[in-house]
């Protein structure tokens, strides 16, 4: 194979395909042949760089030089140009700032980023999705062609463990412990699961790694079930990510042409089958043994625990049950060592983490970080701080389930246990910052309402306890709250807490206890004084149009 | 009205030939609910039945089954389904106001279809694209930093 000198990238966005960003494809690949740079520069589309109004963007690297909108009549120009001559065509350029951090990576936006640290992200935007060869010039299933021929079972798990990396999916339980747990479980059939559902309000960071990166997802399970002593694995992806199933089915077809899964592993006795199941859109079925009762043909209900996955999961079968982004991380572990991961991060939470940054700030997107770095450095830094030099009056981290937290807890730093100290949770990555436009409760509402329409029904302090709240929230905002209703809230978030069955009923109350633990001074004004401070809710326009 | 699929094939035989190549395991079910769903745009009673005579599973776990997921529905539905957003990103991203004018445009309360079959609106939760939030999206077409004033354009493109 020839060198490649450089790499173009198409957006590949729905917007992006709208506009034409396929015709623009097209006539990147004819210039490219007609000057004959077939084999030095390779053309790819890749997603999620949409900016609306300069879409299709066309990409250049290593140059970092990005053009927008692009037309397949500005082709043959920008071909002859930049890619044949090395001239940037400057009328054609636009800024990687206006990108507003959906971007993947660029080399230049790196530079003014310093602290982006790239593991889980490591290929994503820069390597075509669709084409393993691409993905093992990239250093590619050279992890699973070590722990199978250098390293026993014990071993991988020993390095895992090693490693201190916790799981990603909201938990943040020690990945290597589950690994041995699963190990240790008898039965000869063991279950090696993806948990690919990732449907946490603000979370999308599983998809980008399924969409741009998905052979390491398919290499890191099977080097798991190598690990515990699984032959069979599935991608439970949720079912509205199509890209990501296509891209996921494809990369596990050519991962079989190639005898990288099935039988007899790089000629050991490893062998791994690999299936996908798409999810068929339930929130509840991201919990593990919702999961697991959902790809056996059931309702997604969670089932009592314990007896947990890890020793009677799928089928009643000891089963490992991981997330996208917790996966992603083990290549990059096994290639450099556990030493090297530990390095990275803070001691109790090593490596790195992948956040979500939406809500009232300059720049949204995504960014992967090392673990520890503070709500105020992602909004100042990364996010660019807050959108029309506004406030920062709360931020919800971790989706829905997440915590609500104030401005005084911007400096903690965000790690597994400096939150939970705090008495906070991390959850899934996703930071939604809110100016003081926001009201608290009318974010509540609205958190109450998707937990409401979530919770899967099968207990009652859950079925009930989220609508009795919603509506009390509705009562609230609409100007008839009581103070008994301050105190029903209270009490419905602790018993949401104390008697639910799962996760989704004992998180669901985390906003009602947050909003009046940090902002019940504002809760009491729509109650006492029939006034929402901030304007949002509903009574407050009954309100101004009285005064006027 | 008796539904048909597509190629003149009546619902039982549909069922019957998807039976037949993803077998009657338990564990496929979800998967043909999913292709049936797809096909006649939402799930039968004509095909509940079918099923569960050639899996041999009750109605009522099909039916349970059938309701319990977003993605499938019981109920005929309008030609495009416009699934709105309703979480808290998209929310705080100027959700509220493009959805008072997507319910004024097309005269539909939430989960209705309107008298021409022509539309569902229905709402969901987070779909994983909230860094373009609000989000609307029409059929698999996603609609990103949609504004109240776009959506009446955004509609024109379907018949
Ligand atoms: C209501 C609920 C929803 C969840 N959704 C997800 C999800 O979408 N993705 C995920 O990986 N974990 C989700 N989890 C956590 C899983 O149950 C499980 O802890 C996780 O997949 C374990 O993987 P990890 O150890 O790699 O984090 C959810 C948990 C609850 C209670
Ligand atoms: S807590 Fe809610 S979601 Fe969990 S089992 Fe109970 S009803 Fe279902
Ligand atoms: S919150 Fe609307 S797509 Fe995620």
């Amino acid at each position: 194979m020839k060198a490649i000198r450089s790499m173009v990238l198409v957006s590949g966005d729905q917007v992006s395909l709208n506009h034409g960003a396929l015709e623009v494809f097209n006539a990147l690949q004819q210039q490219l042949a007609a000057f004959g740079l077939e084999e030095e520069i390779t053309v790819s589309m890749v997603n999620d760089v949409n900016k609306p109004g300069l879409d299709p963007l066309v990409l250049v690297y290593p140059d970092a030089v990005i053009y927008g909108s692009v037309t397949p009549e500005d082709v043959p120009h920008l071909v002859e140009e930049h890619l044949y001559k090395g001239r940037v065509v400057a009328e054609k350029q636009i800024s990687p700032y206006d990108l507003t951090g959906r971007i993947a990576w660029l080399s230049a936006r790196k530079g003014t980023l310093p602290a982006e640290h790239r593991i889980v992200l490591k290929n994503v935007g820069l390597i075509d999705p669709e084409n393993i060869d691409d993905y093992i010039l990239h250093d590619g299933y050279e992890a699973l062609a070590k722990v199978l021929r250098e390293m026993t079972p014990e071993d991988t798990i020993n390095e895992i463990k090693a490693s201190g990396l916790r799981g990603r999916g909201g938990a943040g339980f020690p990945t290597g412990l589950k690994w041995q747990f699963v190990a240790g479980a008898k039965g000869e059939k063991k279950y090696v699961i993806c948990n690919a559902d990732e449907s946490e309000p603000g979370t999308f960071k599983d998809r980008l790694v399924l969409e741009g990166d998905p052979h390491s997802i398919i290499e890191a399970m099977m080097i798991g079930a190598y690990a515990v002593g699984a032959n069979e694995g599935f991608v439970y992806i949720r079912g509205e990510y199509r890209l990501a199933i296509h891209r996921m089915q494809k990369a596990i077809e050519q991962a079989e042409a190639y005898g990288l899964l099935g039988d007899n592993i790089f000629g050991t006795d490893f062998s791994f089958k690999l299936h996908i199941h798409a999810g068929a859109g339930a929130y509840i079925c991201g919990e593990e043994t919702a999961l697991i009762e959902s790809i056996e043909g059931n309702r997604g209900e969670p089932r009592p625990r314990p007896p947990y996955p890890t020793t009677a999961g799928l089928w009643q079968k000891p089963t490992l049950v991981n997330n996208v982004e917790t996966l992603a991380n083990i290549t990059a572990i096994i290639r450099n060592g556990a030493a090297w991961y530990k390095a990275i991060g803070t001691t109790s939470s090593p490596g790195t983490k992948v956040y979500t940054i939406l809500g009232n700030v300059n720049v949204t997107g995504l960014i992967e970080v090392p673990m520890g770095i503070t709500l105020r450095e992602v909004v100042s830094i990364y996010a660019k701080g807050m959108k029309d030099g506004a406030n920062f009056k709360l931020a919800q981290t971790g989706g829905s389930s997440g915590s609500i937290i104030p401005a005084s807890l911007q400096d903690t730093p965000m790690d597994f246990d400096s939150f939970s100290k705090a008495g906070v949770s991390l959850g899934s990555g996703a930071l939604l910052i809110c100016n003081e436009d926001v009201c608290v409760v009318d974010l509540a509402k609205v958190l109450l309402n998707f937990f409401r329409f979530e919770s899967c029904g099968k207990c009652n302090p859950c079925r009930i306890g989220n609508r009795r709240s919603y509506e009390v929230l509705c009562n609230i905002a609409e100007g008839v709250g009581t103070e008994q209703d301050l105190k029903d809230l209270q009490m419905m978030a602790d018993q949401l807490y104390q008697l639910s069955n799962c996760g989704l009923g004992q998180t669901a109350g985390s906003p009602l206890r947050d909003i009046l633990a940090h902002f019940r001074a504002e809760v009491e004004a729509h109650i006492k004084l029939k006034v929402c401070p901030a304007g949002v809710c509903p009574m407050s326009g009954h309100r101004v149009y009285q005064i006027d | 009205m008796p539904v048909e699929v597509k190629g003149g094939q009546d619902v039982r035989s549909f069922v019957r030939t998807l039976v037949e190549e993803q077998g009657s395991e338990k564990a496929e079910l979800i998967p043909i609910l999913h292709e049936i769903n797809h096909e006649l745009g939402y799930i039968s009673d004509e095909a509940i039945q079918e099923l569960s005579d050639r899996m041999h599973i009750p109605t009522s776990h099909i039916f349970s089954v059938a309701t319990f997921y977003r993605m499938l529905s019981t109920e005929p539905r309008g030609r495009h389904v416009i699934q709105f957003c309703e979480s808290a990103p998209c929310h705080v991203a100027g959700g509220r106001q493009v959805w008072q004018s997507l319910q004024k445009e097309l005269g539909l309360e939430k989960g209705e279809t309107s008298a021409d079959e022509k539309w569902t609106l229905i709402t969901t939760s987070c779909l994983g694209v909230c860094g373009i939030g609000p989000v609307i999206i029409i059929d698999h077409d996603i609609y990103g930093n949609v504004t109240p004033e776009q959506v009446p354009n955004l509609l024109k493109n379907y018949d």
